[in-house]
């Protein structure tokens, strides 16, 4: 499975949907990193962050009382909620500023929900020296203070947008505008396989240390590969870094998970490729949450990470395809895995991961004890304290 | 001849530079948009441009996304801006009309539902602004296989490979995007701009609109010098803004503001 073609295209979806002032900021990406992702002075460099700076590899974690809790099959998990930063995000964020500084470009800029891929962003650009811009929707600022502090600690400005549902979508419109003026001195880092071509290879490929590290380690330590995997789907990055080096083993069921927040009868979820429709946004086509009009809709999730309207071009491919599973997890299901891992494991796992775990315990019901899932732990908790504790009514 | 190739061919032979206001259909609210429309007509708009709202307008400016935020406040749909430009043409069959907006609408109604509706409503062009030619076959032949001009824009960082792919794509005239940034950006640099036009005017004959950054008639009138039409938007839209709140003025300060332009236009 070769894809994209050289336009950039998963089937009918991905491609190069932006406005002609940056064609030829996009063929000047395209073309950096086909060169160096076959330079091995470049690969040496990224391996090495990967290995000192990151901590990969991540390692796996047989988690025996939760599987026993549950019944059925053994749940494995990827724990990158180990990484430096806390999550999968920096493993994009390093490859693409590595690309950045050999491109010459001197100033960084991001998009971010949650947080994550921003303090993931600011976290690298501090390291290697380069200015560094964060565009959140005024919302996230508000609902994610502790990040925007952490990015600022870093040397990052955030700037807040209050354009549009002031969202993460609206971070990324804006992110985009400000590449377009910007584009001679500035490297534009997307934190999910989303968004025009190359970037949803691009970022494919530095994700997809998790599912190679995945299937070695899963052979070393249990002999086979897994019968199933599980990871969370917003824009699908850690799900695409997972799936992608299984994708030719036939016998290993892949399912990503997306977020029904309030349940997706109501409306009121994230969840483009379970209950959307293909269209065009942000570069690329694919699954969107839109109304009739071809207006996109607010998203809704517990999790701020999982709350984009839209999906990496590759998954709705792999949906059409038949290749991947695509199912929903609802907030209140999210929340009761979250409790679940950190009680009998004590991992306390991200609410965008617990939607991941919460899927592979009722995948793993149905299977027998000598069957395996892996579960991709992309981040940890910490950042969800205040979320969850609101949640309960706790004031912290 | 289409009648944007028209137009165009008119303007040449009395020497004038077109005019192309640009406003976003429903903005502030869908009832004054067709008489809008007149009023620019009325103070010396040779061509329309309309704009479609849309949730996310990437390649727009703070001014015209909130333009399509007070549309959308509206629901002003697709279908409801075609409406607009058939009760348009009840009273004017001359000036051309170009839709502009982003894919996504097109894409939902269907591209050749799209091309007969806009057609037979009354459009001439259409550009689709974050429809590159690459990525454009599909569209192009709907709308040519209805007579519509697809219009295209070309910027300050297209090479020549990209020009020439431009001008096979498009038909009506080129829209150059006069700098690097968003609708509404400042810092328009004159001698740039005309030595941009000169390399495309190496690969096409077609006729060169300029658009992003004029904002005054002075503006206009030296950029009538070098373009075959000037393009004026967030300056327009910015004055629906100021009276969002007092509909009734908006026609009247259109008209005082293109009437500014094409005076300082035709006297060069």
């Amino acid at each position: 499975m070769n894809m994209p073609d050289e336009h950039g295209h998963f089937g009918p979806y991905g491609g190069v949907f932006v406005a002609e002032t940056l064609m030829e900021a996009l063929q000047e990406l395209r073309e950096a990193y086909e060169k160096y992702l076959a330079d091995p002075d470049f690969l040496t460099e990224l391996d090495a962050d990967m290995q000192h700076y990151v901590g990969r590899p991540s390692p796996i974690y047989h988690a025996q009382r939760l599987s026993r809790e549950n019944g059925g099959a053994q749940i494995y998990l990827k724990r990158e909620d180990l990484n430096h930063t806390g999550a999968h995000k920096v493993n994009n964020t390093i490859g693409q500023a590595l690309l950045a500084k050999r491109m010459g470009k001197t100033r960084i800029i991001a998009e971010t929900g949650a947080g994550q891929h921003g303090v993931a962003t600011a976290t690298v650009a501090a390291r290697l020296g380069l200015e560094c811009v964060v565009y959140m929707g005024e919302v996230d600022v508000a609902r994610q203070e502790a990040n925007v502090y952490r990015m600022r600690l870093l040397g990052a400005e955030v700037r807040s947008v209050s354009s549009g549902s002031k969202t993460l979508k609206d971070a990324l419109n804006e992110a985009m505008r400000d590449w377009v003026a910007t584009v001679d001195d500035t490297f534009y880092i997307i934190g999910t396989v989303a968004g025009p071509h190359p970037y949803p290879a691009m970022v494919r490929d530095f994700q997809t240390i998790i599912g190679r590290e995945a299937r070695q380690q899963m052979q070393e330590m249990t002999g086979s590969l897994p019968d199933a995997l599980v990871a969370c789907v917003g824009g699908g990055s850690n799900a695409i870094g997972l799936f992608h080096p299984f994708l030719e083993d036939k016998d290993v069921a892949i399912y990503g998970v997306e977020a029904a927040g309030d349940g997706l009868d109501t409306g009121h979820h994230a969840a483009p490729l379970c209950a959307g429709a293909p269209g065009v946004l942000h570069g690329n086509r694919t699954y969107l949450m839109e109304d009739r009009d071809g207006q996109i809709i607010e998203t809704h999730s517990i999790s701020a990470g999982l709350d984009y309207p839209g999906v990496g071009p590759e998954h709705a491919w792999l949906k059409d395809i038949g290749r991947a599973n695509y199912v929903a997890i609802d907030d209140q299901e999210a929340l009761d895995a979250f409790h679940l891992l950190t009680v009998t494991e004590g991992i306390i796992p991200a609410l965008e991961s617990s939607h991941a775990v919460a899927y592979a315990l009722k995948l793993a019901a149905g299977m027998k004890p000598d069957q395996k899932v892996l579960v991709n732990l992309s981040g940890r908790g910490d950042k969800d304290m205040h979320t969850v504790a609101a949640i309960e009514g706790i004031e912290l | 001849m289409s009648r944007i190739s028209a137009c165009f061919a008119d303007l040449k032979a009395q020497n004038r530079t077109a005019l192309l206001p640009f406003i976003t259909a429903g903005d502030p609210q869908p009832g004054i948009t067709v008489g809008l429309m007149h009023d620019l007509v009325a103070a010396g708009a040779d061509i329309i441009e309309l704009g479609v709202p849309f949730s996310d307008p990437m390649a727009d400016g703070p001014v015209i996304q909130r333009a399509s935020e007070r549309a959308l406040a509206h629901h002003t749909s697709l279908h409801d801006v075609l409406g607009m430009v058939k009760a348009f043409r009840e009273q004017d069959d001359a000036t051309p009309v170009i839709l502009m907006g982003y894919l996504n609408p097109v894409e939902v109604m269907g591209y050749e539902a799209f091309a007969r509706k806009a057609a037979g409503a009354g459009v001439d062009g259409v550009l689709t602004v974050d429809v590159p030619p690459e990525e454009s076959h599909d569209l192009n032949q709907a709308l040519r296989s209805h007579a519509l001009d697809a219009i295209y824009l070309a910027a300050p960082t297209s090479h020549r490979h990209r020009l020439e792919m431009i001008a096979d794509a498009a038909s009506g005239f080129i829209y150059y995007v006069s700098l690097k940034g968003v609708t509404g950006s400042a810092n328009l640099v004159l001698d740039d701009v005309a030595a941009k036009l000169q390399e495309i005017r190496e690969v096409t004959d077609m006729p060169l609109g300029v658009g992003f950054g004029i904002k005054d008639a002075e503006m206009a009138a030296a950029m009538s010098k070098i373009a075959d039409a000037v393009v004026v938007g967030s300056a327009l839209v910015s004055r629906i803004e100021a009276n969002a709140s007092k509909p009734d003025k908006i026609g009247a300060e259109l008209k005082q503001l293109l009437q500014e332009m094409r005076t300082a236009m035709d006297a060069v």
